[in-house]
């Protein structure tokens, strides 16, 4: 049976599934529901400066897109942090934290810029027993218009700043939350390493207009017929979390940090997958905002049946196993060939990889063979693009095959070689680095 | 006995509060929120299986993408495009041998998008809301006389007069709407749909119905020709085959569609007679409206017999099912030979059994009678081409029906036909729209 506790940074917690900084962790009463469904930590919900807490809006404060039926694809929020008493958030913490011995809980934090804010919460914090802290540097909305979150987040000096604060004023391990409304995420990543921070957590939400009301033209959500932008979520951002972990990961300035993973992971496998790009263990919020908390016994199993298939035996066996796949285009073999093959058997005659091959890419699919409706792949024209794959929607019925080598490209009309040759080595380099002749 | 239990044929059968029940919607509409979980699991196909499958084309995967995004408007413009009469075609199409058969959804699942349905949904919206998609062209000037106000003729008639040209529909019953109004099942077609589409569709303008105008008895056919630069004739069939059996001059023995038609027309279901016992001789749709229609009327046994084996039958799957289970037993590889009365009356009827022997539908000389007070003949109707002689030259007519081209043009000039009446049709309602639609087009051709 694999084993999926989790130790991050030295924090251990009987799983690998924590719950994110974000409303479904605002308060004791929904951490206890959490860790009575299974969660293995939360970040609690960020919080502030003592003393008078933000107010939210008092109008809609979530936006989404929606797939077919209605499935949530993309989630945004225009909600600040804690709009709690910071004192009521450390009393319910620590009761928590009390109660809930095995779980993790790390305290989410952002106050001002400035050396004395940090140095005044952090024992506060500590007290309650937590077992680390989360720099919120990420919050994309309104907290970054007062130079907190994003606003941090977004200058690699000030990350470096605040977490050797942190670091000077604190035993706890201090965790970097980074935000992914930058141009290079490296950066402040390197920037929270020179720091002395025990790990980075990513991504933070993402700066998001989820759709415009056409009878008012308000951006939605609408406050009063007027809207800002928000922090955009949900499994729709997972492709662009999963980047950056892996660009982190594969960073040598930055390899060997440790990495929380978040964005839109919804089910095990997202989190197998963060966890193979290099992350040490995963937070999640959208996809319980969505379903309940009940989902976290999906991963849980999920995880551990395909470990237990794998022959894994505990996370390290899993993590940053495909961290040393990811690598630049530039080193990916141009002799390696596939062509796409469509199982008769499965195919449902939709049509819709003839439509898209013949309208939008290499007119590579039939759809009309001795006047019977047919669809079948003409290799003569196939690139192997996996467009048709994308678009089909019976899961396994068109598949790429890689051609072995030696086999004939009936493209190219050249057999395919089997060595490995990439585009720094290719004629048609300019900037080729090996001569040619 | 009293009730359902009563013998002979007689009304109130059922508790009145029964009747408004059984005679309900078959298949409700889809309220906003089915409409719009059907709508997506639409795949937007490429060259539709389900498009193709429809005898009139519609867009399918277009119209429900409309649906799916909010345009219902713009989806009942899709289908009227191609059907002007879609309403009634989402209610009585058997969708389950169309394009809900040819839904890839269907080989993928065994759970086709309800096309059907969906197009109800588009259809209803635009006509709640009375939104008319066209309008006359510039007046031609030209007179088109059409012959029948159902299907056919109504396709045609709109088509037409949205060129521009002016339409007369000579209609022998007192009302239009055909087989719309006098055939199909009544809980097909609920809450007076047939003259509500009517209306939509004469909306346009440019159409005239004289109702109660029959061709060969109020009219002949060289005086259409004479004062109409084109005629469409869409009269359907007015005859029915008999069964061939001795005494079915009984008194119970009916026509099935005249029962439809009667049902149709009943303002008062309660007082509908029916037998107690009913026997429906025939395999196709107007033998299931009629089977059915005689159970939830209150008939205790109902019996379809059908002369070859199900396999055969005209009558789609989902008919069958529907029968089922409503009660109706359907038997198979029996056909009538007498009817046997008492006091001119029918009691029981004789049938026997056949079986396919080299290819040929034989007796076998075995016998089965089966009581029954009530015996509805529904072994297809034919066409009757009295109303055609004796005024000018003969249409020319093919396998007992008027023969026509691919564009509808009968062997007159200046005459076509569409719909139950010709040649080589289906006896659909779709193919009747779509057959009367492209005859408008031919005619518009021919008048240009």
């Amino acid at each position: 049976m694999a084993d999926i506790r989790n130790d991050f940074v030295g924090i251990k917690s009987p799983n690998p599934f924590w719950l994110a900084s974000a409303p479904p962790t605002d308060k004791a009463y929904n951490v206890e529901r959490a860790f009575k469904a299974g969660w293995g930590g939360v970040v609690w919900k960020t919080l502030g400066e003592e003393g008078p807490p933000v107010v939210n809006v008092n109008g809609p404060r979530y936006g989404a897109i929606w797939g077919a039926d209605r499935r949530l694809l993309g989630f945004n929020n225009i909600e600040l942090i804690t709009d709690r008493d910071l004192y009521v958030n450390l009393r319910e913490m620590k009761q928590v934290k009390m109660n809930w011995p095995d779980r993790a809980l790390v305290a989410s934090i952002m106050v001002p810029c400035a050396e004395e804010s940090w140095k005044a919460i952090l024992p506060l914090v500590e007290e309650t027993g937590a077992d680390g802290i989360e720099l919120n540097f990420g919050c994309p909305h309104g907290m970054s218009e007062r130079g907190m979150g994003a606003a941090v987040g977004q200058v690699p000096e000030y990350i470096e700043m605040v977490v050797r604060w942190c670091k000077q004023y604190t035993r706890m391990p201090v965790i970097t939350k980074l935000t992914p409304n930058i141009t290079d995420i490296r950066k402040p990543a390197r920037a929270a390493r020179a720091g002395g921070t025990d790990a980075v957590s990513l991504i933070n939400t993402i700066n998001s207009i989820t759709s415009v009301d056409l009878d008012n033209f308000s951006p939605e959500p609408s406050i009063d017929g007027r809207g800002s932008h928000g922090g955009y979520c949900g499994p729709a951002v997972k492709p662009i979390a999963m980047n950056m972990v892996a660009e982190i990961a594969r960073d040598p300035e930055t390899r060997g940090l440790p990495i929380s993973g978040i964005g839109g992971i919804t089910t095990w496998r997202d989190a197998a997958e963060f966890m193979a790009l290099g992350a040490g263990n995963v937070q999640v919020c959208t996809a319980a905002m969505t379903y309940g908390f009940k989902i976290v016994q999906e991963m849980i199993a999920g995880l551990e049946n395909w470990m237990d298939e794998k022959g894994h035996r505990s996370l390290d066996d899993i993590v940053g196993r495909a961290t040393p796949n990811v690598t630049d285009w530039q080193y990916l073999n141009l002799n390696y060939v596939a062509k796409a093959h469509i199982d008769q058997d499965a195919c449902i005659k939709c049509g819709r990889c003839h439509i898209a091959c013949e309208d939008t890419s290499h007119q590579a699919i039939t759809s009309m063979v001795d006047g019977v409706r047919h669809f079948e792949v003409m290799e003569e024209e196939c690139v192997g693009c996996n467009l048709c794959v994308n678009v089909c929607p019976v899961e396994g019925c068109i598949t790429m095959e890689p051609l072995a080598a030696g086999a004939l490209d009936k493209r190219t009309g050249q057999p395919v070689s089997p060595a490995y040759a990439n585009w720094t080595t290719h004629p048609n380099n300019p900037a080729t680095k090996v001569a040619a002749e | 006995m009293e009730g359902q239990f009563k013998d002979g044929i007689a009304g109130g059968r059922l508790a009145p509060a029964q009747y408004a029940e059984n005679f309900s919607d078959l298949h409700p509409p889809l309220d906003h929120h089915e409409a719009l979980v059907e709508a997506d699991r639409c795949y937007f196909c490429y060259d539709a299986p389900c498009m193709q499958a429809c005898p009139t084309s519609i867009d399918i995967p277009m119209f429900i993408r409309q649906i799916a995004t909010g345009n219902p408007l713009g989806s009942a413009k899709t289908i009227f495009d191609q059907n002007i009469l879609g309403g009634m075609c989402a209610r009585v199409c058997p969708t389950e041998t169309l394009c809900e058969e040819a839904c890839v959804r269907e080989a993928a699942e065994g759970k086709p998008v309800q096309i059907g349905r969906l197009q109800r949904y588009a259809t209803d919206a635009a006509m709640g809301a009375a939104k008319q998609f066209y309008a006359r062209a510039e007046p031609t000037g030209r007179k088109v006389a059409v012959v029948g106000a159902g299907p056919a003729g109504l396709a045609a008639a709109h088509r037409l007069a949205r060129h521009g040209h002016d339409v007369t529909i000579f209609e022998a019953r007192p009302k239009a709407g055909g087989l719309n109004e006098y055939g199909i099942a009544a809980y097909k077609s609920t809450d007076d749909f047939a003259q509500a589409e009517i209306d939509y569709v004469t909306a346009i303008g440019g159409i005239r119905t004289e109702n109660g105008k029959a061709l060969g008895r109020d009219f002949h056919l060289s005086e259409l020709t004479a004062l109409h630069d084109a005629v469409f004739l869409g009269m359907g069939l007015a005859g029915v085959n008999a069964l061939r059996a001795d005494g079915e001059e009984a008194e119970g023995v009916e026509n099935a569609v005249d029962f439809i038609a009667t049902l149709r027309q009943a303002r008062d279901l309660t007082a509908l007679p029916v037998g107690r016992r009913v026997v429906v001789i025939g395999g196709g749709m107007t033998a299931i409206d009629a089977a059915v229609q005689s159970k939830l009327l209150g008939a205790e046994e109902v019996t379809v017999c059908y002369r070859r084996g199900q396999e055969h039958m005209n009558a789609s799957e989902f008919e069958q099912e529907l029968a089922a289970s409503n009660g109706v037993v359907l038997r198979h590889w029996l056909r009538p030979r007498r009817v046997i009365a008492e006091d001119g009356r029918a009691v029981a009827i004789e049938l026997e059994y056949t079986a396919l022997k080299d290819g040929r539908l034989a007796g076998t000389g075995e016998t089965l009678t089966l009581q029954a007070d009530q015996i509805f003949k529904a072994i297809g109707q034919s066409f009757s081409s009295s109303a055609l002689n004796g005024s000018g030259p003969t249409i020319t007519l093919e396998g007992g029906r008027i023969k026509v081209d691919a564009e509808g043009r009968t062997s007159l000039p200046g005459v076509w036909a569409g719909g139950d009446c010709i040649f080589g049709g289906d006896d659909l309602t779709v193919s009747a729209v779509a057959q009367g639609r492209d005859a408008a087009e031919s005619i518009n051709r021919a008048l240009a």
